[in-house]
């Protein structure tokens, strides 16, 4: 169990990156608390797997040092960091037993064998394989196989830190909970630093105290499920995370007025921001309310999705998603007012804060 | 389902039928024909029964030529399926090297047998060949016509030669089917080299190294161009293998009946002993 430190982390797969462009992970300081169970939240092709890959040595990164509770291990290799990873897809030993395939890791580190055979039978129970022992790995299915690409990271209790890539993905979705409970148990039992990546929203923020979203090879924000939600610091966190994602309207600003189309949204603070930056105003759907008073809408669709209806609209010619109680009704001539405690103002993307 | 009966249907696998006995059936037949018969010529024929059967399996002849048969598959199959992996071990996955080493790897698959024999018989000739004339400037006996030992040498060399790109293209075709993370996971695991060829590799390379093995054992056990062409079946008996005598039985002396007894034998040792590395090999894969 360690701290990782990231220090200015970049990275190219090509040989010679020209442009910013070249690199698939562009600049990332970060530093992973001892015990911390974090989630990398993002696109395909964000950069997600780089920076785990890069975490567990697989990758040498291009530029910058990562460094293990203090101690760089940059040019280390991924035996040495005694890092665990599962991956996206099952990778298993399959001419070996269930048993064997998890005594592997330690086996190859010179474990005593009673010691082995102690930590693989509690792992074998750990992931609900206890009948399973003795049996063939190849003849398993699929989320069986996970178990044991799972339970290999899990056996070595003594690693640095457990690294997911994206690992529920070949679950069933009734498993996929059970798994990621038992992964979220263990990570409380044993305070393993974990790294979870994921593009699953739910999956992210049910698993992990931080979450880590990234974006075009850069994180653009950590924080809380909580912070995320309700302070997104990029348009994009506010679109990627909530379902529906955030509306965010292009609105000119003036003072503490902001203004889409012809009209007029007070802010209870005033921006601050450089001129001649394109300014969005930000307002997740539950925070809209939909009712007889406030600015006019015109309603193009309503989806029922059960709990809640979400009624899709047009607002100043934008297209807006409002979340309206089940039994929550729509007026005939609807208009909606936006809760001025959840309004988030953008400047070229970014979140801006208030005027000193 | 109920099943219908429709004798129609018959109809639709006629050709099939006709196709296989022309190609199969009717050629084996004749010569199963041939080899319960004797003749003095005139297309005159007698029964002979089981006779050449009989002389056939009790003749040294047709021992020691299966004898030099086993001798040689064993040593092929030892020497082109280890060296086959190993090749394809090394081979680049990825970049230029790729095609370069495919088609070179090829290359000698292209190469008709006769023609493969004809190369190595000029090349190993001791008064013009290349290989002979240096192995001899070197001071080493090398005779091919002459040495038991260096004909040997040579088939089983120029056999390697020719077919280890076989068995390095099926190998190879196994080994770049292993995505990555089996490698990454491997190496988190902590698995030596060893262990990932053992554990990872291997499995993966199972099916085609059963196949590789067969077509390989197949194929040199049934060895008649390049011996034919090289060494004619010398110096003295040597290199006379099922095949060359089978030849010699037939043509050179025309003796059919013993022939035709000695091709079905022939054809039953291939099929019993292909069967028999076909099931040890598959069992062994359920069990593993």
């Amino acid at each position: 169990m360690a701290r990782i430190d990231l220090e200015h982390i970049r990275h190219a797969y090509g040989a010679k990156p020209k442009s910013e462009n070249d690199y698939a992970l562009k600049e990332v300081h970060h530093e992973w608390n001892d015990g911390g169970a974090y989630a990398l939240l993002g696109p395909s092709g964000c950069g997600k797997t780089t920076l785990l890959n890069i975490i567990s040595g697989l990758i040498n990164p291009s530029e910058g040092h990562i460094l293990f509770d203090g101690k760089d291990v940059t040019h280390l290799s991924t035996q040495e960091r005694n890092i665990a990873q599962v991956f996206q897809f099952p990778v298993i030993y399959d001419t070996m037993t269930v048993y064997d395939n998890l005594a592997f890791p330690l086996r190859n580190r010179h474990v005593p064998e009673a010691e082995v055979d102690r930590r693989v039978k509690e792992t074998i129970e750990m992931i609900g394989l206890g009948g399973w022992a003795k049996k063939t790995a190849r003849g398993l299915t699929a989320d069986q196989k996970q178990k044991i690409s799972l339970g290999r990271g899990l056996v070595r209790n003594d690693v640095s830190a457990i690294l997911f890539d994206e690992p529920l993905t070949v679950i069933d979705p009734e498993m996929k909970w059970v798994l990621r409970s038992q992964i979220k148990r263990l990570h409380k039992q044993f305070g393993f630093t974990m790294v979870y990546v994921t593009h699953d929203q739910t999956e992210a923020l049910t698993f992990a105290d931080k979450v880590v979203v990234m974006y075009d090879g850069q994180i653009v924000q950590i924080g809380t499920p909580a912070e995320l939600f309700e302070r997104p610091r990029h348009t994009f966190v506010g679109y990627f995370i909530g379902s529906p994602g955030m509306n965010v309207l292009p609105v000119k600003l003036d003072g503490n007025t902001a203004t889409v189309g012809g009209e007029h949204v007070a802010l209870n603070f005033l921006p601050k921001f450089k001129a001649g930056a394109k300014t969005e105003l930000g307002i997740r759907p539950e925070f809209v309310s939909l009712g007889r008073e406030g600015m006019p809408v015109a309603i193009t669709k309503v989806e029922d999705i059960g709990r809640h209806k979400i009624v899709r609209a047009r607002f100043a010619d934008q297209p807006i998603s409002i979340i309206v109680d089940e039994d929550g009704e729509i007026p005939a001539d609807p208009r909606v007012r936006f809760d001025q405690k959840a309004i988030n103002i953008y400047a070229d993307s970014w979140r801006v804060g208030e005027e000193a | 389902m109920e099943k219908t009966w429709n004798n129609k249907a018959w109809f639709m696998v006629l050709p099939v039928l006709v196709l296989v006995a022309f190609s199969a059936v009717i050629p084996l037949m004749t010569v199963v024909n041939y080899s319960v018969q004797d003749t003095f010529g005139n297309n005159a024929f007698f029964w002979a029964g089981t006779d050449w059967y009989v002389q056939v399996l009790t003749s040294d002849r047709f021992w020691d030529a299966l004898t030099r048969n086993l001798i040689f598959s064993a040593i092929i199959l030892a020497i082109e399926i280890p060296l086959g992996i190993i090749i394809a071990l090394n081979m680049p996955k990825k970049g230029l090297g790729v095609p370069v080493c495919l088609v070179l790897m090829a290359l000698p698959l292209l190469i008709p047998w006769n023609v493969v024999g004809t190369i190595w018989q000029v090349f190993g000739r001791v008064d013009i060949g290349l290989l002979g004339r240096t192995l001899e400037g070197m001071g080493i006996n090398y005779n091919y016509v002459q040495n038991p030992v260096a004909a040997w040498v040579t088939l089983i060399v120029m056999d390697v030669w020719h077919w280890t790109s076989l068995v390095v293209l099926l190998c190879y075709a196994g080994l770049v089917s292993i995505p990555d993370a089996y490698y990454q996971a491997a190496k988190i695991d902590g698995a030596s080299r060893w262990s990932v060829f053992r554990y990872i590799q291997l499995p993966k390379m199972k099916r085609v190294l059963l196949i590789a093995f067969l077509l390989r054992f197949m194929d040199s056990f049934m060895i008649y161009t390049e011996p034919f062409v090289v060494t004619g079946g010398g110096p003295g008996n040597s290199t006379t293998f099922l095949s060359i005598d089978l030849v010699k039985t037939a043509i050179g002396q025309f003796d059919l009946g013993p022939a035709a007894a000695l091709s079905i034998i022939y054809f039953l040792i291939i099929l019993l002993l292909s069967w028999i590395f076909y099931t040890v090999m598959t069992t062994s894969d359920a069990q593993g």
